[in-house]
């Protein structure tokens, strides 16, 4: 791989801590710190981190400090910010849960610190090939700045006990909606969720997907979103408070759920509700499923700014979370219930059978329900989609 | 007599405020100021340009978000002051309202984060008030598709502001009518043949305003810029515009901090062209109010004015206290589905489990607000000691400045505020944080401690200094003991104001220093409303143990002292 | 002894009252006598070092031979008796007195056997532990001249000292005050609009 090479004189940026070993690292990261910015609307998410603080502190002498974020983008801008100051070193954030747009625009800012993913020992688990979904972020490479953590697909969350049987299609789920009207509803497009819900159907609804990899020009984008607006345009109106306003992000949106004032929720982790149910936020008769023609899937990664004051430290965390052990807890229903982005064809057989070991739910979708996993669109249609939903359905 | 070491004092003091408080928000607007024409090399951004003002006025919503704004802020604005003064018209004479008015300190205390995260599920259709109802009143099995939170109109947050504004509306009233001799006047209007509420109208609250007036700006300028109450009650889609700022702040296209920093001086020039039209408006009902009362009509009667007000005033404090229990039985909830009026399972879990979390939360929420409140009590007895020494005179000027923060909205300074402080090294831990929430935190303990400390009799300093007490021992061994209770609820109100402060948290800390309102408002982002509502009765109860030693300290001090027992407040 | 004194409120064009000097002997007291609103108890602040922002004021006021106008008030050992007692309301009858009392006192037992002593005087032993709230009003004005005697002043201003006790007290509080302050052979100069408290005064009389 010459680009991340290439990438790393582009931007000037020594890593000193890559030309020793990996015992270098992690001898180097001893007593450090990591200040992970992290997503913190999910307690066990918020819990798994600090169960892995320990379990760091006493394999490494490394701590995790969780920065709890209500939006990634509190920490790019924490980071612009940092370099508006001139302050190129000694950042405050070591470590970013990080995807999609965010990564993009690190990335083409000089932002982050890398590329240091071959470097971890635990990457050896992971299919590095070409395309394969770990080394790709909305369909732009990773080239290294990015190590994968957990992996994420789109699914609806029902009630049964209100929806016995769920439509699978958009267009099944507008013809439910007219029947219903104000059941259904979902997140903020300013908000990831919100927008992923909108990429789904466009993948659906769009004349010929395979543009939606592709940088979007201006043709392209309205000749591909014309039948998902007007869609949207006969959805809407059955849509909760008739779509004049939305829930804040996914975790609203299932309160909502639990509450009785929508029938639907979403998510982009099938295993949400189940541990939902499990931590007594849903009633039990949840069910998780994707649509029929399959759900966009993408990998959750972690990144290191350019001016982390502890990037071993941040290395060692990242190489952590690849380590199957520590997969197979994050996969376990009632840790996590996250799903491993590990290639089970390079697992050994004992990590093998920790991951057969698991619980299981009735609120779990087998695999066969979750269907065909669909790739992300290129992050420049995310950003049009909402500017253009901003422009068409912002009173 | 002409000793200088008052002046010496006082410029000491405004010395520290210039440069601790003044200088770095005029730093920090010139920083917002810099990105808003386009210049932030950070992002490539080079050079002036007016480039993110075309942005920000073709930003979708623009045009609602500000109209929003304006809306929200003067309405609830007006209302507060309109239902507050009605209240204590109709309230003022009868025995027990001025104990009454302290039960209002706990909504005072309770940040507006906590108190709109109660409200909102209070009033929401799935809500407390609706589960109470339903089905047998309501018929609702499920909830209806009801806007009562989060309305296109900005309703809901007009509501939650009205919760907040009313009682600091009502404890300024107080202490302002505590120097007017409002019994005399009520007698002598009443005797002239004007009923009770025409005579609050025309002569007593004419007299009223002006003591009143800096409040009144700072609360106009707080509704117009609030964020953490509008993101959970106001509408989303447009949001007011602060909401909007910060969201565009903290999108993940970087190129929006330019529009954003744009945005953020239009607050400030929003929250200034406020305070102006108020003003103007002022001005106009003093003089048509003049016209009204040189033709002496003894008029119609006001008093079911002051019944509605205060019938509207109950109802305020009794949706604030629904709120606060609904996030105390939240947080010892298990499941609570609808329509139940209470959980249906119990448990302590969300406060077991996330103890960890909260223990450091609080623990560096009590050191930030301790820290601050005791700076910002220390310069307040500076500047206000260096006025009597000196018998200097108050300096209209002076206080201006030290209300500036309270006045200049966060969002537009903060941003800038962060990158300066970065640039002094200083940026990202728990000493910027105490710096920035001592902007805020030092204008309302002046506010709380000038009046009681310049209403204090000055036979006994005379007294003191007749017996040989130098300015030292007057301070400390006459001053403070007899000030000791309003002192305490100074430090109460500047604790409760650091407990509450979001944003400084937010950039001046880097995210790295998590006090109880961060974390509240984050976890209101997420799904679980019993650790939410663990956080919120923290977050509400701090502050409350604050007051509580305010009144209780004093209390048990000078409990063999009958003279201090009925000590300003 | 005051010098050509004369005050003037900063708003107005005339003075207060015409110039005034004045000689007080020690162990004697002299009375102000005039219409309220003239500017008595303007002057006693004036004298005392107490005068409030608004007046401007010329003159010398001279102690023993020191010139004292420019001092601080709490170094001109003048002593106060104001008609309200003015007692600390957050400390006991004793500690007022012990607030009062000179610091040259030394001792923990010296200075609460001078309290004691005091307390003994005004005719009120046992009271140093009471909360000045519950005190009558001839108490607490015999426990402010206490006071003041305390703090060992070089002279002494009385300002309409009995003006607000019922006329009964007030005849044998005088003779408490003035026998008091004749003991200590300081001058003592009384501001009053009883002709009654002048009488038993005893002094000359000035009229504003």
């Amino acid at each position: 791989m010459r680009l991340p090479l290439l990438a790393t004189l582009a931007f000037g940026l020594a890593a000193p801590a890559l030309a020793g070993g990996w015992d270098d690292t992690v001898a180097a990261a001893r007593g450090q710190t990591v200040y992970w910015n992290a997503w913190g609307g999910d307690e066990r998410t918020n819990d798994f981190i600090a169960w892995a603080s320990g379990a760091l502190q006493t394999q490494y002498g490394v701590t995790i400090n969780h920065v709890k974020l209500s939006d990634t983008a509190e920490a790019v801008t924490r980071v612009i910010a940092e370099k508006a100051a001139g302050q190129a070193e000694d950042g405050s954030v070591d470590l970013i849960w990080i995807n999609g747009a965010n990564f993009l625009s690190m990335k083409e800012q000089g932002l982050l610190h890398g590329p240091f993913l071959q470097n971890l020992p635990n990457a050896r688990y992971l299919d590095l090939s070409e395309g394969s979904a770990a080394v790709v972020d909305f369909t732009i490479p990773t080239e290294g700045y990015e190590s994968p953590w957990r992996l994420a697909k789109f699914v609806l969350t029902r009630d049964s006990a209100r929806v016995a049987e769920p439509p699978r299609s958009m267009a099944a789920l507008l013809d439910w909606a007219k029947a219903n009207p104000g059941r259904f509803t979902h997140p903020a497009v300013t908000n990831f969720m919100g927008s992923t819900f909108l990429k789904q159907a466009l993948i659906e609804l769009a004349p010929d997907p395979s543009v939606l990899q592709a940088e979007a020009t201006d043709e392209a984008f309205s000749a591909a979103t014309e039948p998902l607006w007007t869609w949207y345009d006969a959805l809407r109106p059955n849509l909760w408070r008739e779509g004049v306003t939305f829930p804040e992000n996914e975790s609203v949106l299932q309160q909502m759920l639990n509450d009785g004032e929508v029938d639907f929720a979403m998510a982009f982790d099938p295993a949400a509700a189940a541990a939902a149910v499990e931590r007594g936020l849903l009633p039990e008769t949840v069910r998780s499923y994707a649509p029929e023609a399959g759900s966009i899937g993408n990998i959750s990664f972690v990144a290191i700014p350019f001016n982390a004051a502890h990037k071993e430290g941040a290395m060692v965390v990242a190489n952590f979370l690849l380590d199957p052990a520590v997969q197979a807890r994050a996969q376990d229903i009632t840790v996590l219930g996250s799903y491993s982005v590990l290639d089970p064809a390079k697992l050994d057989a004992a990590a093998k059978a920790a991951f057969d070991a698991l619980p299981d739910s009735p609120a779990l979708p087998s695999n066969e329900a979750l269907g065909p996993t669909l790739g992300e669109p290129h992050p420049s249609w995310m950003t049009r989609l909402a500017e253009d939903w901003a422009r068409r359905y912002t009173e | 007599m002409t000793a200088p070491e008052g002046r010496l004092l006082r410029l000491l003091v405004l010395g520290a405020v210039a440069g601790g408080l003044v200088l770095p928000i005029l730093a920090g607007l010139w920083e917002t100021a810099r990105a808003a024409f386009g210049h932030l090399p950070a992002i490539g951004a080079d050079g002036l340009s007016l480039d993110p003002w075309r942005r920000l006025f073709d930003l979708p919503g623009f045009g609602t978000s500000l109209t929003l704004t304006l809306w929200t802020g003067f309405a609830s604005t007006a209302l507060a002051l309109v239902l507050a003064v009605g209240l204590a018209a109709a309230m003022y004479d009868r025995a027990g309202f001025r104990g009454g008015a302290r039960l209002l300190a706990p909504f005072l205390a309770t940040p507006h984060a906590a108190l709109a995260i109660g409200l909102a599920f209070l009033i929401a259709p799935s809500g407390w008030i609706s589960r109470l109802l339903s089905p047998w009143a309501t018929g609702w099995d499920l909830p209806p598709d009801l806007a009562t939170v989060n309305d296109p109109a900005g309703l809901a947050l007009i509501l939650g502001l009205l919760v907040k504004e009313v009682p600091f509306f009502l404890l300024v009233i107080l202490a302002a009518l505590s120097q007017l001799p409002v019994r005399r006047h009520l007698e002598a209007g009443r005797a002239l043949g004007y009923g009770h509420g025409v005579v609050w109208i025309k002569v007593i609250g004419p007299q009223l305003y002006p003591l009143i007036r800096l409040p009144v700006y700072v609360v106009l300028s707080f509704a117009l810029s609030i964020v953490d109450m509008a993101i959970v009650l106001g509408p989303s889609n447009p949001p007011v515009l602060a909401v909007a700022v910060t969201r565009w702040f903290l999108a993940a296209e970087t190129t929006l901090i330019l529009p954003a920093s744009a945005a953020a001086l239009l607050q400030s020039a929003v929250v200034a062209g406020g305070i102006g039209l108020w003003w103007a408006a002022e001005r106009a009902l003093a003089r048509i109010g003049r016209v009204w009362i040189r033709r002496g009509g003894r008029g119609v009667s006001a008093e079911p004015g002051l019944v509605a007000a205060g019938a509207a005033v109950t109802g305020l404090m009794a949706l604030g206290a629904g709120a606060l229990m609904a996030l105390a039985v939240w947080s010892v909830a298990w499941r609570w589905s609808y329509p139940r009026a209470l959980p249906e399972s119990w448990s302590l879990a969300a406060w077991g489990r996330s103890a960890a979390g909260w223990g450091t939360a609080v623990e560096s929420t009590v050191i930030i607000g301790v820290a601050t409140t005791a700076l910002a009590l220390i310069l307040a007895v500076a500047w206000l000691e260096g006025e009597d020494r000196d018998h200097l005179p108050r300096a209209t000027w002076a206080e201006a400045l030290i209300y500036l923060p309270l006045l200049v909205p966060q969002i537009a300074f903060l941003y800038g505020l962060h990158v300066v402080f970065l640039k002094a090294g200083i940026g990202g831990g728990i000493g910027a944080v105490i710096w920035a929430h001592a902007l805020f935190v030092f204008p309302y303990v002046m506010i709380a401690l000038s009046d009681p400390w310049r209403a204090l009799d000055p036979a006994y300093i005379r007294a003191a200094a007749a017996l040989g007490a130098g300015p030292v021992r007057r301070l400390f061994a006459v001053k403070l003991p007899i000030l000791l209770r309003p002192l305490l609820t100074a430090a109460a109100i500047g604790f409760a104001v650091s407990v509450a402060q979001y944003l400084p948290t937010l950039f001046m800390g880097a995210g790295r220093v998590a006090t109880l309102t961060t974390e509240a408002v984050t976890l209101s982002s997420g799904s679980d409303r019993r650790v939410t509502g663990v956080y919120a009765v923290l977050q509400a109860a701090l502050p409350f143990l604050a007051y509580l030693a305010a009144l209780g300290v004093p209390a048990i001090l000078h409990r063999h002292r009958a003279g201090l027992s009925g000590g300003a407040a | 002894m005051l010098k050509s004194v004369s005050i003037q409120a900063e708003n107005g064009a005339e003075p207060l009252f015409s110039p005034l000097s004045l000689a007080v002997a020690p162990g004697s007291v002299t009375t102000i006598v005039g219409p309220s609103g003239i500017g008595k108890s303007t002057l006693m602040e004036f004298i005392g070092g107490h005068l409030p922002r608004g007046f401007r004021a010329s003159g010398d006021v001279i102690l023993d031979g020191r010139n004292v106008t420019r001092l601080p008030a709490e170094a001109r050992r003048i002593g106060i008796l104001f008609q309200d007692a003015a007692l600390f309301p957050h400390l006991s009858v004793g500690d007022n007195l012990a607030f009062g009392l000179a610091a040259h006192v030394r001792g923990r037992a010296a200075r609460t056997a001078a309290v004691a002593m005091a307390l003994d005087q005004a005719g009120l032993p046992g009271f140093a532990a009471r909360d000045p709230a519950t005190l009558s009003g001839g108490q607490r004005a015999r426990v402010a001249l206490m006071r003041t005697l305390l703090a060992e002043p070089c002279a002494l201003l009385l300002d309409e000292p009995f003006a607000k006790l019922d006329p009964a007290l007030r005849e044998e509080l005088r003779r408490f005050v003035f026998d008091h302050v004749r003991d200590r052979d300081i001058p003592v100069l009384m501001v009053t609009h009883d002709a009654a408290d002048a009488e038993a005064a005893g002094g000359p009389v000035v009229s504003l």
